[in-house]
């Protein structure tokens, strides 16, 4: 399975058949990663960089195992003690990277939109590893390959993700990827912290858990960023964990066999209980799993690798 | 008689007059505008198949002199409206140093006088150094020649500071400019907020921010008298709102901008920092909402908030790429797209670029009527071309209606009965030097 694209920059443009050909890709790499030598020599002698112009430690460490694991070489570029921090403008760091002739780019950035300026001016394959608060591709993958593995498929499921949808990059790229495949979605969350016309998104819109929870599939906290929190969005943590945090009861109205996700780092006791978050029913230490999975086959199908990889 | 400009079709709102006409140009000033005029021996202009308007009047532009020459200067500022059909700039204050000080203004007229070619109407700043707290000498800013006073760029956000202005400036004559912005409600934002922000994840700034100030700044006029100028009203609310406004009889007026009876929100996906400005592109029910204020004449002008901003300054993260627009070279023709397109009429469409935007701002001009400057602009209506940014004469590329095609061109511009721009080139050094030619 090929990918006729060359940069991963965002998944609205993607088509269903797009997707489902990365989540594919992704199956094969994770049994690469359950073997006793981690490692396929697919990549032998590509570099791949990895700009992180924000804080990040899963999203970092997912991406350069996977990269790893394809035997690429890797090299990590993060904004602490780069020449960032002098005031170099991000066109100046991508002619510069540029030069040095990557075959791959994953950035991370603030700023909306950076990795498609980026992917812009570069000959290299850009992977977006989280633009502000725009779409987080990668994500949004492997929380698919997670569902479509706990679930056995996407379509016709119920999607409730709860949360700041507003500022959160990893609800925009999942309300693309799971309606693109026939999911129902919903979301939940303080009206201060919902987008603009989201329901024109293709959602279904509940400011009451319960009524957003009820008879779902597949329940989905996102993390309360207080970096990205505007003004006057929440009065305090205690009483979002009281209207919006999961907990056993609110699940209790979910479907039966329904799965809760949250994409991490967990603010245990605010976006959910620690009780649930460490239950049987919770699948988060699967997606960071399939999140090695997904960022091998997405940096693998980008690098122009084929089929041949598993043997 | 010096001139006459004979056989084109003269459009001049102010002084109802739309068919066949020959134009006699003396000392300056329009001599008459009749059906046939003998030149006897004056040079005469032909002006067959061409429209013959009163000169175009752009009253929001940033020239960027003082402090931002590497952006635009008065040389360069007053090439690009030449070349777009204007024959008058009013130039804003948010230069370096700010234009709150008389010295300011006479350097900017001064610049004028050996460079421009156009006329230059400094407007100058409301508050000192554009901070919102203390008046600028706006007796002194009015002596020395500034036509209004603003703080572009800035919001008046003291309601105090704003009534104070409108009633100080009413002292001098001056109208108050207003940019209309709330930037509590704006706060963060750098796009419309609406769908496409919603797709971008880029922070908002709703259409309220800029309605609430608008019904402020009425509420306060009644209050105080003076004269207000609403400045690139972007949403349908603010028309509606100024609608109102006039029919209680205040003395308001109010602008748009090409781009915002032209683009929408949409026009920002792909993170385009050439469609980043403020107030930002808005929804298709604002876009036509501006579109029926130009139409009703509730809009006065069309003035491009031309605001000149180096490449490099913006080919940066949309985020922090700075705000605003050329819009000089491009207006005249997005105006046509009115007529042509939107059913808007040629008359209220050229009456906003010439006779609204003079009374809005007090200004000469915008008229041929006998005894006025003559000023005129010579359009080929006919004329289909694609906008260019690389050949702009602004000295700044940041267009987001490159590669557009439009209709309808300026093919000769004449500043005080003396040709300033030519077909494609600039005739003069500056007004004084420039020459009759037939």
């Amino acid at each position: 399975m090929g990918f006729a694209r060359k940069h991963l920059v965002a998944l609205e443009p993607l088509a269903p058949e797009e997707i489902t050909g990365i989540l594919d890709a992704a199956e094969g790499f994770l049994e690469v990663s359950r073997r006793e030598v981690k490692k396929v020599p697919t990549l032998r002698g590509r570099t791949v960089v990895n700009c992180f112009f924000e804080p990040s430690t899963r999203t970092r460490v997912s991406f350069e195992i996977a990269e790893k694991r394809l035997s690429a070489d890797t090299i990590n570029f993060s904004s602490s003690g780069s020449s960032v921090s002098k005031g170099e403008t991000l066109l100046d760091t991508v002619r510069n990277l540029q030069a040095m002739h990557p075959d791959v780019i994953v950035i991370r950035h603030g700023a909306a939109g950076s990795a498609e300026f980026v992917a812009e001016r570069v000959e290299a394959s850009v992977v977006n590893a989280g633009d502000g608060r725009h779409e987080h591709p990668t994500q949004a993958l492997l929380d698919l390959l997670t569902i479509r593995r706990a679930k056995g498929r996407i379509e016709g499921l119920t999607v409730t993700i709860v949360g700041d949808i507003a500022n959160s990059r990893v609800a925009r790229s999942n309300i693309h990827a799971l309606t693109k495949l026939g999911a129902r979605v919903r979301v939940c969350g303080p009206p201060t912290l919902l987008p603009p016309q989201v329901e024109r998104l293709g959602v279904e819109v509940a400011t009451r858990l319960a009524e957003a929870v009820a008879g779902a599939d597949v329940v989905m906290a996102l993390r309360i960023q207080k970096e990205r929190l505007g003004r006057a969005c929440l009065p305090s943590d205690r009483e979002y964990a009281r209207f919006f945090g999961l907990n056993r009861a609110v699940l209790d109205r979910a479907a039966p066999e329904a799965i809760v996700m949250h994409p991490g780092p967990i603010n245990r006791g605010v976006e959910i209980t620690s009780d649930l978050a460490d239950s049987d029913r919770s699948v988060i230490l699967d997606q960071v799993e399939n999140g090695v999975a997904v960022r091998m086959a997405v940096v693998f199908l980008l690098a122009g690798g084929r089929a041949e990889w598993t043997s | 008689m010096d001139l006459v400009i004979r056989g084109g079709r003269v459009i001049d709102p102010a002084a109802g007059v739309d068919g066949p006409r020959d134009v006699a140009i003396e000392a300056g000033r329009v001599a008459a505008v009749e059906a046939r005029i003998d030149p006897g021996t004056a040079p005469v202009i032909d002006a067959a198949g061409l429209w013959v308007l009163p000169g175009l009047i752009d009253i929001h532009v940033h020239l960027r002199e003082p402090g931002y020459e590497y952006k635009e200067d008065v040389a360069s500022g007053t090439r690009a409206a030449a070349a777009g059909g204007f024959t008058a700039v009013a130039c804003m204050p948010n230069t370096e140093p700010v234009n709150d000080d008389a010295e300011v203004t006479r350097y900017v007229l001064e610049r004028a006088r050996e460079a421009g070619v156009a006329r230059v109407y400094p407007v100058g700043a409301v508050s000192k150094g554009l901070r919102g707290e203390d008046l600028a000498p706006i007796g002194e800013l009015a002596e020395a020649g500034c036509v209004a006073v603003t703080d572009d760029g800035q919001p008046v956000s003291s309601g105090l500071l704003m009534r104070r202005a409108l009633e100080y400036a009413s002292a001098f004559g001056l109208p108050v400019i207003s940019h209309c912005e709330d930037l509590d409600l704006a706060a963060g934002g750098c796009m419309n907020e609406g769908l496409a922000s919603a797709y971008l994840g880029l922070p908002g700034i709703p259409s309220e921010a800029e309605e609430a100030m608008v019904a402020r700044d009425l509420l306060l006029l009644r209050r105080t008298g003076g004269r207000l100028h609403l400045a690139h009203l972007s949403t349908r609310g603010s028309v509606k709102l100024l609608r109102r406004g006039k029919r209680m009889g205040l003395p308001v007026t109010g602008e748009t901008a090409p781009h915002y009876f032209t683009l929408t929100e949409d026009a920002v996906r792909g993170f385009d920092t050439d469609a980043k400005m403020n107030p930002p592109l808005r929804e298709i029910a604002d876009v036509e909402g501006v579109q029926k204020g130009v139409a009703r004449g509730v809009v006065d002008a069309i003035a491009t908030d031309h605001a000149p901003h180096a490449p490099d300054e913006k080919e940066v993260e949309f985020e922090a790429a700075p705000n605003g627009v050329v819009g000089l070279e491009t207006s005249l023709a997005l105006s046509l797209k009115l007529v042509q397109e939107a059913g808007v009429s040629l008359d209220r469409v050229i009456a906003a670029l010439t006779a609204g935007p003079a009374r809005a701002l007090g200004l000469p001009g915008g008229t041929l009527a006998p005894g006025a400057p003559a000023d005129v602009t010579l359009v080929d209506p006919d004329a289909v071309w694609t906008v260019e940014p690389a050949v702009f004469l602004s000295r700044s590329r940041n267009s987001p209606f490159a590669g557009m095609t439009l209709r309808g061109r300026a093919v000769r511009t004449l500043v005080g009965g003396r040709t300033v721009y030519l077909d494609g080139r600039i005739a003069a050094e500056n007004l004084d030097e420039a020459e009759i030619l037939a």
